[in-house]
């Protein structure tokens, strides 16, 4: 299945289109990304199914402008990323597993405070070799490097992806005390949680001095 | 059938200590989130207060949560989705490792509330049989029962 999966992204336009479809947040059309790609829309409803198919993203069906009722039209076809997570390690590796024993040791033992320092240093360590970001538009980089898919709302950075997702569900209070920990190490400065329906916990405010 | 929930914590210090201000100063502000969440049904509180942290059936030390959700999905946007996530971060600034099973979930028709006694009854059971459709944790949840 994996495999498949992977294998699917393997051709350049339907990997942009993927990304494309990833980047938006929302379900989009075929023709949102026919536009953003300046392919036809033929091709972009192609590889948007193929990707359905290959379990990347999934599709939905709902009237575009909330009309309902005859004269409506026909509901769109909407694409958006599949929950399902894709891996693929050889030789085989199951680092998952080995997170929830330990991540199930460690609140057994009550050591969250310990991963929390553990996550912070981990954090300082990666923008040691990096930098630390001074402005919002580097603080948006660094956390699309590490995978956490910030867009920005507002005077804050939130992030669409939980890199630690999985065991974030079966250990939330652990792991997103660890996420915070290890943004505020990599970034050099508080942030907080603030769940949102989807994604991952943790917000950036700008600091007062950033442009917005 | 509505879901039960029964959760356990072990104060570090009394009340009154410093170290539990932010604990107690929160908790009205949590009980407002509870209150008003989706899915919210009854939360257990005293004669004396709106919240039930000077019941202690379970120790001298143990604070009691007994709560009623109209289903696991409700309790865990409240729990892991607001405001209530930060509180779950800094547990234990406030709490020491109950070093044993300290939450359970069980069904409960819908016209009835549950009783402390029913609560530790649950988590005996959790602890004799692990997780079963009679006493389960929101780990490994049992799906509502259809009857």
């Amino acid at each position: 299945m994996s495999v498949e999966a992977i294998g699917a992204l393997q051709e350049p336009v339907r990997r942009a289109v993927y990304e494309r479809a990833v980047a938006a947040g929302a379900p989009v059309s075929r023709n949102e990304i026919a536009d953003a790609l300046g392919i036809g829309r033929t091709l972009a409803a192609h590889h948007l199914d193929k990707l359905v198919e290959a379990g990347l993203l999934e599709a939905s069906f709902a009237r575009v402008n909330g009309r309902s009722g005859p004269g409506a039209g026909r509901p769109a076809k909407l694409y958006r990323r599949s929950p399902a997570e894709h891996a693929l390690s050889l030789p085989p590796r199951d680092y998952r597993m080995l997170a929830e024993m330990l991540a199930d040791a460690v609140e057994t033992a009550g050591a969250d405070v310990a991963l929390q320092d553990s996550a912070r240093r981990r954090g300082a360590q990666v923008t040691a070799q990096r930098g630390q970001p001074v402005d919002r538009g580097q603080v948006v980089h660094l956390l699309k490097t590490l995978g956490f898919e910030p867009y920005v709302e507002g005077s804050c950075v939130r992030l669409r992806n939980c890199p630690f997702d999985a065991v974030a569900k079966s250990h939330p209070g652990l792991v997103c005390g660890a996420s915070l920990a290890f943004v505020e190490g990599a970034l050099g400065r508080p942030a907080r949680l603030d769940p949102q329906p989807v994604g991952c916990c943790v917000a950036i405010d700008d600091t007062k001095n950033e442009d917005h | 059938m509505h879901l039960a929930q029964l959760n356990l914590a072990r104060l570090v210090a009394p009340l009154t200590d410093p170290r539990l201000a932010d604990f107690v100063a929160g908790l009205s502000k949590i009980n407002a989130i509870a209150d008003t969440a989706p899915g919210f049904v009854w939360r257990l509180v005293s004669d004396e207060a709106d919240d039930a942290t000077s019941l202690r059936p379970f120790g001298a030390d143990v604070i009691v949560n007994l709560t009623v959700w109209e289903s696991v999905e409700a309790l865990r946007l409240f729990a892991y989705k607001t405001g209530h996530l930060d509180y779950l971060r800094r547990r234990r600034e406030w709490f020491v490792p109950f070093g044993d099973l300290y939450a359970v979930n069980w069904w409960i028709p819908v016209d009835r509330r549950p009783t402390v006694g029913e609560a530790r009854d649950r988590l005996d059971r959790l602890r004799a049989d692990g997780p079963t459709p009679e006493a389960f944790t929101l780990r490994v949840p049992f799906p509502m029962p259809t009857r």
